[in-house]
């Protein structure tokens, strides 16, 4: 569903995926872009929007939502009731947020998952590895990303990204406290997404430990976005520190790039990229579990 | 009637000095005095403005909205004022601040980035505050873009434009094109916020007045970002004898600067190699005391993470780019000790 920038980047992706197959992509617009290069792929095309999927409904599973987060919350219900299970790119916020390193378990018998932001999927794993072995009171995140690649959606509702990404900070990565700041950078050419992430160490932490669980996380994210990497070792911060989450005795800062895989976007969209490729990722546990299921 | 309107920024911009470090006593202290000395607006957030207290840009000693809470009770005449920027702080904050009493909301972008703004500049407009645009890092575009921008924010309901030099890196020909610019093509006011890296911040200040700026802005003693900004009780002292009338008694402001600010200054406004280099290289002010930080942290030359922010064009806000560039420099300087 959307046939714009994601829609179209998205659909490359789920074409290199063998355990999905696209059958349709669905636009408003007959003239739009994505429409085109689906038809050059073979792929059946309709500009009459989520009415045509929804009378379709039957000869699909999982829908894929990269509309708007208005269009995803009017047509949500009628997905469900439809038998359709939804993957929202969008702001929407209607079923739980999901990374596929750390909690793709939620997505398995949800009717309705949310991608939550770009910065939430590049950031949210390394919060979660800390936290996996150390208690994370208080986790900060700032995202750059190219003035070109935010769309025009992104930076009328820069708060969405903001809140959104403090929150998942918090209920998928595991802080007790999260904070989100966004930065659009216009440098020419366009710098690759990077994203720094802090995250407010407790007492009793090993610093090899933590490393090491954030170096392995990374690699985990790198089977399905390859241009994800560290840009050094995780840096270690003696405090202490006064943070809205509590008082901490140091600090761990990982400093990330994301390279994107130019399916559709140049390399320096990693922020878009990455989006696609989690939501893959999750499309790919979904239609598992179905096959397993009905097996 | 005045020639133009002063906004002190001492409890803002001046907060990146201290490090964010403003007790409640010490604003009650300085809003008071420049109440008293006729300032009509005076500036109080985190340096970074509203929601900035962080790892990435410092943490608040005090929470803003209780600092926010001691001006409003404090000032009689004047108008307390925020800064936010799209990204760090939100809506929520503005709604905050317009129940404590704030009367003045300035929204500042990147000067290429004035439409993540819209929403923010509606919303402070709603609340019933006056509604400022604030461009940062002016002197990268050309005068022809920054009115582009300008014009963005005058449309989503900006009451006054600000020209702002956020890296001093305007000469006076630069801030005189672009404040002229705005002026000629804008219904709304037009502003100007200087940095003294180049030592320019009065001499522009008082360029952009002679092309009919209606806002200037200055720190009492210059108290800011960078090599700081310009210096409130010198600019209202140079302007009186200049025949200019600012409003300001130029006896109390002196007072203000010298009893009140100066104590708690770090160190006198000296523009050092490093504030110098920022103006000639246009990198962002508050980008200064942190790049030294990490200088010590990490074992490298801050004038070699100044340098390279610039050449990777860092915007405000990406404090934490000098951490990647500090701990880069360091591994070449082991990789070149190493080969050596």
């Amino acid at each position: 569903m959307g046939s714009g920038n994601i829609g179209t980047d998205l659909m490359y992706k789920l074409l290199k995926s063998d355990k999905l197959s696209v059958d349709a992509m669905i636009g408003i617009d007959p003239a739009s872009d994505g429409l085109a290069r689906a038809r050059a792929e073979g792929i059946e095309t309709t500009h009459e929007g989520a009415d045509w999927l929804l009378e379709r409904a039957d000869d699909f599973d999982i829908v894929f939502e990269a509309t708007t987060a208005g269009v995803h919350r009017h047509y949500a219900p009628k997905y469900e009731q439809a038998g359709l299970r939804a993957v929202d790119l969008t702001p929407a916020k209607v079923g739980p947020n999901v990374v596929p390193v750390v909690n793709i378990e939620e997505a398995i018998n949800r009717p309705n998952v949310n991608m939550i932001t770009c910065g939430g999927q590049a950031t949210v794993p390394i919060v979660a590895a800390v936290n996996d072995v150390a208690a994370v009171p208080y986790a900060e995140i700032v995202s750059t990303v190219a003035s070109k690649s935010a769309g025009p959606g992104t930076r009328q509702n820069i708060d969405e990204f903001t809140k959104t990404t403090s929150r998942a900070l918090e209920e998928v990565g595991g802080a007790t406290v999260g904070k989100a700041i966004m930065i659009l950078n216009p440098a020419e050419p366009p710098i690759i997404m990077r994203n720094t992430v802090f995250c407010a160490l407790a007492e009793g932490f090993d610093e090899e430990v933590v490393a090491k669980s954030i170096i392995d996380k990374v690699e985990q994210v790198q089977e399905y976005v390859p241009g994800y990497r560290l840009k050094s070792d995780p840096v270690f911060d003696q405090g202490p520190y006064e943070t809205p989450g509590g008082s901490a005795p140091a600090r761990v800062i990982a400093l990330l790039e994301v390279e994107g895989a130019a399916d559709y976007f140049p390399p320096y969209a990693g922020n878009l990229d990455i989006m696609t490729a989690a939501a893959t990722k999750v499309g790919e546990a979904i239609a598992a579990a179905q096959t397993e299921a009905s097996s | 009637m005045t020639d133009f309107r002063l906004t002190d920024s001492t409890l803002r911009d001046g907060s990146h000095a201290l490090a964010h470090q403003f007790t409640e006593d010490q604003v009650r202290a300085i809003v008071g005095g420049l109440d008293l000395a006729g300032v009509p607006v005076i500036e109080v957030s985190h340096g970074d403005g509203l929601g900035g207290s962080s790892f990435n840009y410092g943490f608040s000693h005090t929470d803003e909205k209780l600092l926010l809470k001691a001006a409003v009770d404090e000032a009689n005449r004047a108008k307390i004022a925020v800064l936010m920027l799209p990204g760090i702080g939100t809506k929520e904050d503005l709604r905050e601040v317009a129940d404590i009493g704030v009367q003045v909301a300035r929204i500042a972008t990147h000067c290429t980035e004035a439409d993540i703004s819209e929403q923010h500049i509606a919303l402070a407009k709603d609340l019933g505050m006056e509604t400022v645009g604030f461009l940062m890092m002016a002197h990268m575009i050309s005068p022809e873009e920054l009115l582009d921008q300008a014009k963005l924010m005058e449309s989503y309901g900006a009451d006054c434009v600000y020209v702002v030099d956020s890296a001093g890196a305007m000469t006076m020909d630069d801030a005189r094109e672009r404040v002229a610019l705005l002026k000629a093509n804008l219904e709304s006011q037009v502003g100007i916020h200087a940095h003294n890296n180049l030592s320019l911040a009065v001499a522009n200040s008082i360029a952009a007045l002679d092309e009919g700026v209606d806002q200037i802005d200055g720190c009492t003693t210059g108290l800011g970002a960078g090599a700081g900004n310009c210096p409130t009780e010198i600019l209202v002292a140079a302007l009186e004898r200049s025949g200019v009338h600012t409003g300001v008694d130029p006896f109390t402001v002196m007072d203000v600067a010298e009893e009140v600010v100066r104590p708690l200054q770090p160190h006198q406004g000296v523009i050092d190699r490093d504030g110098l280099l920022l103006g000639y290289a246009g990198v962002y002010g508050s980008f200064l005391l942190h790049a030294k930080r990490a200088a010590e942290r990490f074992g490298v030359d801050s004038k070699d993470i100044l340098l390279e922010l610039g050449r990777r064009g860092a915007v405000g806000g990406q404090e934490d780019m000098i951490i990647d560039v500090a701990v880069e420099l360091e591994r070449q300087a082991a990789e070149s000790q190493a080969s050596a």
